[in-house]
């Protein structure tokens, strides 16, 4: 009676919590709104599109060789992992074949993207769960790694340093010596870790039990990468469908087996080993020869080539043929300093004194009539046309061919052939990926992204319920998103 | 300001010169105000895209921004600076904006990045084309991303322009 009427006055209800976007555990600008009875989770609802850019629009309207530095900024946590992604994808669409020597540097900076990402997000995920230590230990290994792909590249974070059809430019010898000996180093870096938090008591209770999907549950919500190995997959991209060089190198897909929390930090710390093993392989491994494909149609040409004359301090002169001259006027649209006069229909002048070297007009010229004269600045005009009744020197001939080629290049972009493709690679976070619907232009009509933080972030009802607040921290942290991929 | 002599207790020295009693410091007000106000910048956690990276780079620990009293709170209203890391778009505009709003008097912004500054390469339908078309901002980083070093010359920037604030030390202003 007295229980009855108790109820009646203190009726329960569910909260309604919200929480981010701007939350600093919440990994980016991810928001979700909690339904709680108590301090137990009812109802999770995860809103997303807090940084949508548009990257795949804007990847519609760029050709397939530009839209690469987008893809650093999809994943910016491995940038690398999500280049090669794109490069792989396209090379398959074109059907371009890359140099022995680019596939193992491309698993070599893919695994260390791979080791880079795991790192931060042990960082971050220790640090929500409660660990400052590990966060502050993550960032000295990271550092080191970020250190290692400034010195290929010159970039820490948005690299763009795979590229379609190989790689930018070589390894130096130095990097290679310097990445020997963070390898060396790395797993008793990783013990030291474990150390601090494999057997520590508040770290087993905050990640055992917490947030347990089965196998099959897990396949069917479409999870991938180390989330879905936790719960006991062995599916792994590198091993079943293999691209760049992991079919030559030996190594293990750890899996766990509760699928809990605690079995996905396990894969993960895991899989750092793995790839320090194999980052040593490939270095060992590491075939000579070239690194980028030689196929001239989807490569940009070399550019110290081109430099010959186009550079202003290499004292070229530009000078325009009188008997071939048609007075078309492209090459005086075309020219950026407006140094070329004429009538129409009449021979068109240079003023050699407001010429940049810039080689415009000559890329712009359809009749050939436009000369290259080494040698040339500060001539007179009888002396330069004396000069350019003879043939050009084949050097630069050669690097006028270079630079036409890649205005061209630049401007259209290699032409795709017609059809459909969908091809995955296997980035830190799950499976990456692209799907083109190609026109035939050289431009994707469209371009699809399959992002594994997505899909996952729309996991996080199914491992919050029944759960306490404070394991929802846990569960955004296990799941490793990444909001830029995920809203694109 | 004229000082009360009296009050404070003059000393006398040796050769008849009377200084002030030691531990006692004339400075301005402004100056000690700002002094206080740049050696403890503390910005709120709110990363937003890249660059949120590379601001947890420079607060851990190779960069160390604590060294210059630069410390991350997680609450807006323990905070006196907002650093914008990252692309602000149409959806989010609203939301960095009711951050800074909770931020208590004196506070500063700093846009880092060339999205937070410009809007970079997203020039889309959906991306805010600068964080300076909603927000005051101080100091611009820019970098796609900036390294910890860029940001850390951006928050010294942000230092020296405190230390030349005039009469920002009271309510009514």
């Amino acid at each position: 009676m007295i229980q009855k009427e108790a109820e009646k006055i203190f009726e329960t209800r569910e909260l309604n919590v919200n929480m981010g976007p701007q939350h600093p555990a919440t990994h980016g600008v991810l928001r979700l709104v909690l339904d709680i009875d108590g301090e137990t989770i009812v109802k999770v609802t995860p809103y997303v599109g807090y940084l949508h850019r548009g990257i795949e629009k804007l990847g519609e309207s760029l050709s397939y060789f530009q839209a690469l530095p987008l893809t650093d900024r999809m994943d910016y946590v491995s940038a690398m992992s999500n280049n090669i992604g794109y490069c792989v994808a396209v090379e398959k669409l074109f059907g371009i074949e890359v140099p022995e020597r680019a596939k193992f540097i491309r698993t070599i900076v893919g695994e260390m993207s791979r080791i880079s990402n795991h790192l931060l997000w042990l960082a971050t995920h220790a640090l929500d769960i409660g660990a400052m230590t590990v966060f502050l230990y993550c960032f000295r290994e990271r550092e080191w790694i970020l250190d290692l792909f400034e010195m290929i590249c010159g970039a820490r974070l948005t690299v763009t340093y795979p590229r379609v059809g190989g790689v930018r430019n070589d390894v130096p010898q130095e990097f290679l010596e310097s990445l020997w000996k963070f390898t060396d180093e790395f797993p008793s870096r990783i013990l030291e870790y474990e150390t601090l938090i494999d057997q520590n008591r508040i770290w087993l209770q905050r990640t055992v039990g917490i947030g347990v999907i089965s196998a099959e549950e897990a396949v069917s919500w479409g999870m991938t990468g180390p989330t879905l190995r936790g719960s006991g997959v062995p599916y792994d991209i590198r091993k079943h469908m293999p691209y760049d060089a992991y079919d030559k190198v030996d190594f293990e897909v750890p899996i766990g087996t509760a699928g809990d929390t605690y079995d996905r930090y396990r894969c993960r710390m895991l899989e750092m080993r793995q790839s320090n093993n194999i980052i040593r392989q490939c270095i060992g491994k590491l075939p000579p020869g070239p690194v980028m494909a030689e196929d001239p149609k989807f490569t940009l040409p070399p550019k110290d080539k081109m430099m010959m004359i186009t550079h202003p301090t290499k004292e070229v002169a530009y000078f325009i043929e009188e008997k071939a001259c048609k007075g078309c006027g492209m090459c005086m649209r075309a020219c950026p300093a407006k140094a070329i006069s004429g009538e129409k229909k009449k021979p068109h002048k240079i003023d050699q004194a407001f010429c940049l070297q810039c080689a415009t007009c000559f890329a712009a010229c359809k009749f050939k009539s436009m000369k290259i004269i080494p040698g040339g600045k500060g001539l007179s005009e009888e002396k330069l046309a004396e000069l350019a009744a003879g043939p050009m020197p084949e050097e630069i001939a050669k690097a006028a061919e270079h630079l036409v080629r890649q205005f061209e290049f630049i401007k259209k972009g290699p032409k795709a052939p017609e059809g459909e493709l969908y091809v995955a690679t296997e980035v830190p976070k799950g499976e990456l990926g692209f799907y083109f619907v190609s026109d035939g232009s050289g431009k994707p009509f469209r371009m699809r992204l399959r992002a594994p933080s997505f899909i996952h972030a729309g996991c996080l009802p199914r491992l919050c319920v029944g759960h306490l607040v404070a394991d929802v921290i846990a569960a955004i942290g296990t799941i490793d998103i990444v909001l830029g991929e995920c809203d694109r | 300001m004229l000082i009360d002599t009296s009050a404070t207790g003059l000393v006398t020295l040796d050769d008849g010169t009377k200084i002030l009693p030691p531990n006692l410091i004339i400075t301005s007000l402004d100056k000690i105000v700002n002094w206080g106000r740049l050696s403890s910048i503390w910005p709120t956690t709110f990363g937003l895209a890249c660059c949120a990276i590379e601001m947890m780079a420079a607060g851990a620990s190779h960069y160390d921004f604590d060294r210059f009293g630069i410390i991350f709170r997680g609450s807006p209203r323990q905070a006196d600076c907002l650093i914008v890391a990252g692309t602000v778009t149409k959806k989010m505009a609203p939301v960095v904006r009711r951050v800074y709003d909770q931020i208590p008097e004196p506070r500063y912004v700093v846009a880092m990045g060339s999205c937070a500054c410009t809007g970079g390469v997203f020039r889309t339908y959906s991306t805010v084309q600068g964080c300076d078309t909603f927000l005051p901002v101080d100091v611009y980083v820019p970098g796609c991303p900036p390294r910890p070093e860029t940001l850390l010359e951006g928050m010294m920037l942000l230092q020296e322009k405190i230390r030349k604030e005039h009469f920002r030390w009271s309510p009514w202003r």
